[in-house]
C-alpha cells in the first residue's frame, strides 16, 4: 500500500491485520475458515501465506473455545485476533468474552492485561435472515472492560483496527457486511485513538448520530435534507465503549436537535441510551430528540420485508421531514 | 517468532523424606486454611459465598508438585486449594477473602475469582468450565512461544457436560497443545450425583478424542503425583494434551449454604476413613518411617501459622471505597 490509497473496506481490514502481524510477532489470528480459505467474506486471504500457519490458522466450529483460547493466550503473552464469522454467533462465545476477558484487568487488580480483538461481521441488508443479520452492540455495550468499535469507512477500519490490536485490553471490532465492498481512502500507517467520535459533515440545523453503515445512510440523508434547506451535521461515534459523548454534546449545543440512527430495535438499544445521556447532560441545549430505529421484531428475510425493517436513507429523510 | 529456551527445572519424581513431608504440610495448610475460612465465614468476616476444598487436597498438591517455573494453572471457584498448592501466599489469599486492601487482588476478586500472576495462577474461575478455556489458551501461547511449559486446568466432574469441555479438549488435541486437564471427580455436580446427569464414563470422552488419559485415586497424593508427572511429561513433550481424572470426595457442602443432605448414609464416614491427610500420614510412615509425632508437629506449626494469618488479615485495612472506581482507561 502506498502513502494513501483507495481500497475496499475488507482490504483495509486485511492490511491492518497484516501490518500488525508484521510489526509484532505476538499477534496471531485464528477463526473458522480464515486461513486457507481466506474468510467467508474474503477479508483475510493471503495472511496465512504471509505469516505462516502457526500464526494464522483455521479452527473448529467452537466459538466458545475460540473466545476462551484467545483469553488464555492474551493473558499469557500473545496478542490474539479471532474471528466470529457472523456477529449473531457471538452469544456462543460470550462467557469467556464477558466473564473472563472483559473483567480480567480490573478483577486481577491490574496484575495483567488481556490484549485480544474479536472481529465479527454484523448487520442487515443482505437477506441473510434473522440469525445472520443482527447488530450485537446492545449485547456488548453494557460490559465495562470490553471496548466496542464499529468503523464506517475503509480508512477508519484500517486505523481503528490497528489501534484495537495495539490496545492492552479486549476490543470487539464489528465490521458491517454491507460496507465490505465500499472503497475509501486509507492513509498508510495511520491509527486512531479508540473512543473519539468524528464530525464527518458539518451543519447547523440538526445533529445526526450513528456509526458503522448508519453513517453512510446519514450522509446520504444529509444530502437530501440539504436540498430541502435543512443543514444536518453528521457525527460518527466510531465506538460505543468508550463513548465520546463530548463530541455529541458539542454538536447538539450548536444545532439544538439530535436524531440518532440505529440499526436495531429501539428498546434496549444504544441510541436510546445515548439520548438519555445527552438529556441528562445537555437538556438545556435540546429542542428536540429522536431515535430512528427498527421495528421490535427479528430481522425478516424477504427483500421487501428486510428493506422495510432497515433504517435506510429514505426513511431517515422522511422521519425527519415529518417531524419538522 | 522468538524461540524461548525451556530451561525450567522439573522436580524429580522420587521424593526424599523431607520433600514428602512437604507434600503433607501443603495438604495440611489447605485443610487448616479452609477450616479457618469456615470459622471466619460464620463470624461474618468472609462474605458472599465460599466453596471449600476440604477432602480433595491430594489432587491439587499432587499435581502442582510436578509443575515447574513458567507452568500455568487455572483453578475453579473451589480454588483455594489450587492456589495454595501452587504456592500462592496464604496471607494474600486470606486477606482477599476477608475483603481487605492487602488481598491478592486488593479485594476486587473475592473467593471465586483470584488471580496471582506471580505464581502462574492465571486465575480461579467463578463459572464452571472457565478454567478449561483459560488453560487451553495459555497452552496455545506456550506452544506458539515455544516456552516448553504446560498449562493445567483443574475442574470438577460436572464440567464434563459443558461446551468448554468438548470444544477445548477437541481443539487442544487437534493443535497438540501442552495442556493438562485435571478432572476432580468428587461425585456430586453441586447437589446432584454425577451419574444421574452424565451419559457414560467421563474418561471415555477424552479417550475418544485420542487424548492421553488416566484415572487415579485422587485421595492418594503419591498416586496423583505419579499420574500427574506422566501427564505433564506427555504435554511438555509436544505430544498434545493429557487428561487426568482424580476420584475424590468433598467433606463439606458444595457451598456455604449446603448441608449435604443428598449424601448416601455412611458415605461421608466411609470417605473420611480415606481422608487424604490420613493416607499421606500412612504413606510417610510406610515409605520413610516418619511417625505421627512428626506429622503432629507439622500440624501444630501450620495451626500457629494460620492463627497469625487470620489475625493479620483481620487487622488489615479494607480498601478505600474510592479504589473501586479506578481510572478504567481500558474501556
Amino acid at each position: 500500500m502506498g502513502e494513501s490509497a483507495t481500497i475496499e473496506y475488507r482490504v483495509a481490514v486485511r492490511e491492518a491485520i497484516d501490518e500488525e502481524m508484521a510489526r509484532d510477532p505476538r499477534v496471531v489470528f485464528f477463526g473458522e475458515d480464515v486461513a486457507v480459505a481466506g474468510g467467508v467474506f474474503a477479508v483475510t486471504p493471503g495472511l496465512e501465506g504471509e505469516h505462516g500457519g502457526s500464526r494464522v490458522f483455521d479452527t473448529p466450529i467452537s466459538e466458545l473455545a475460540l473466545s476462551a483460547g484467545a483469553f488464555g493466550a492474551a493473558v499469557t503473552g500473545l496478542r490474539p485476533i479471532f474471528e466470529i464469522m457472523f456477529a449473531d454467533f457471538l452469544p456462543l462465545a460470550m462467557d469467556s468474552l464477558i466473564n473472563q476477558a472483559a473483567k480480567y484487568w480490573y478483577v486481577s487488580n491490574e496484575q495483567a492485561s488481556c490484549p485480544l480483538v474479536v472481529r465479527s461481521a454484523m448487520g442487515a441488508g443482505g437477506n441473510f435472515g434473522a440469525m445472520h443479520s443482527q447488530s450485537p452492540i446492545p449485547w456488548l455495550q453494557g460490559v465495562p472492560g470490553l471496548k466496542v468499535v464499529a468503523p464506517a469507512t475503509a480508512g477508519d477500519a484500517y486505523a481503528l483496527l490497528r489501534a484495537s490490536i495495539q490496545d492492552e485490553n479486549p476490543v470487539a471490532f464489528l465490521e458491517h457486511k454491507r460496507l465490505y465492498s465500499v472503497k475509501d481512502s486509507v492513509s498508510d500507517g495511520a491509527t486512531l485513538p479508540l473512543g473519539e467520535a468524528a464530525v464527518v459533515r458539518e451543519g447547523n440545523d440538526l445533529t445526526l448520530v450513528s456509526l458503522s453503515k448508519g453513517v453512510r445512510d446519514c450522509l446520504g440523508a444529509a444530502e437530501e435534507l440539504a436540498e430541502r434547506g435543512i443543514g444536518a451535521e453528521v457525527v460518527d461515534l466510531r465506538s460505543l465503549r468508550p463513548l465520546d459523548t463530548g463530541t455529541v454534546l458539542r454538536s447538539v449545543a450548536k444545532t439544538n436537535r439530535i436524531v440518532v440512527v440505529e440499526e436495531g430495535p429501539l428498546i434496549g438499544g444504544w441510541g436510546a441510551n445515548l439520548l438519555g445521556i445527552v438529556a441528562a447532560e445537555g437538556l438545556h441545549d435540546l429542542d428536540d430528540a429522536q431515535v430512528i430505529a427498527c421495528p421490535e421484531t427479528p430481522i425478516p428475510y424477504s427483500p421487501t420485508l428486510e428493506d422495510a425493517w432497515m433504517p435506510a436513507e429514505g426513511r431517515i429523510v422522511a422521519e425527519i421531514a415529518n417531524r419538522a | 517468532m522468538a524461540e524461548l529456551s525451556s530451561s525450567q527445572t522439573v522436580p524429580g519424581l522420587d521424593l526424599g523424606a523431607e520433600e514428602s513431608l512437604g507434600l503433607y504440610r501443603r495438604m495440611r495448610l489447605i485443610r487448616s486454611f479452609e477450616d479457618a475460612v469456615q470459622v471466619q465465614f460464620q463470624a461474618g468476616n468472609v462474605h458472599g459465598t465460599t466453596h471449600l476444598y476440604s477432602g480433595q487436597e491430594a489432587g491439587a498438591v499432587g499435581v502442582c508438585s510436578v509443575l515447574g517455573e513458567g507452568d500455568k494453572v487455572a483453578g475453579t471457584y473451589r480454588g483455594h486449594g489450587h492456589a495454595l498448592a501452587l504456592g500462592v501466599s496464604p496471607q494474600g489469599l486470606m486477606d482477599e477473602l476477608l475483603g481487605r486492601e492487602t488481598g491478592l487482588c486488593g479485594g476486587r476478586a473475592g473467593s471465586m475469582n483470584v488471580v496471582d500472576a506471580s505464581t502462574g495462577l492465571i486465575g480461579c474461575f467463578g463459572i464452571v468450565g472457565g478454567s478449561i478455556g483459560a488453560a487451553t489458551g495459555a497452552a496455545l501461547s506456550q506452544k506458539l512461544l515455544g516456552t516448553g511449559t504446560v498449562a493445567v486446568a483443574f475442574f470438577g466432574e460436572g464440567t464434563a457436560n459443558q461446551a468448554y469441555f468438548h470444544e477445548c479438549l477437541n481443539w487442544a488435541q487437534v493443535e497438540k497443545l501442552p495442556a493438562v486437564f485435571v478432572c476432580e471427580n468428587n461425585m456430586y455436580m453441586e447437589f446432584t450425583p454425577i451419574e444421574n446427569v452424565t451419559a457414560g464414563e467421563i474418561v471415555a470422552r477424552p479417550i475418544a478424542m485420542g487424548i492421553h488419559t488416566r484415572q487415579v485415586d485422587g485421595n492418594d497424593v503419591w498416586a496423583v503425583r505419579e499420574a500427574a508427572w506422566e501427564a505433564v511429561e506427555h504435554a511438555r513433550s509436544g505430544r498434545g494434551p493429557a487428561f487426568l481424572e482424580t476420584l475424590t470426595y468433598r467433606f463439606v457442602g458444595h457451598s456455604r449454604s449446603d448441608p449435604g443432605r443428598y449424601r448416601r448414609p455412611g458415605e461421608l464416614e466411609e470417605w473420611r476413613r480415606r481422608d487424604p491427610l490420613l493416607l499421606a500420614r500412612a504413606g510417610l510412615e510406610q515409605r520413610f518411617g516418619i511417625g505421627p509425632a512428626r506429622c503432629e508437629e507439622v500440624d501444630a506449626e501450620v495451626a500457629a501459622e494460620l492463627e497469625g494469618i487470620v489475625a493479620a488479615g483481620l487487622a488489615a485495612p479494607f480498601p478505600r471505597p474510592s479504589a473501586a472506581a479506578t481510572e478504567f482507561k481500558h474501556g
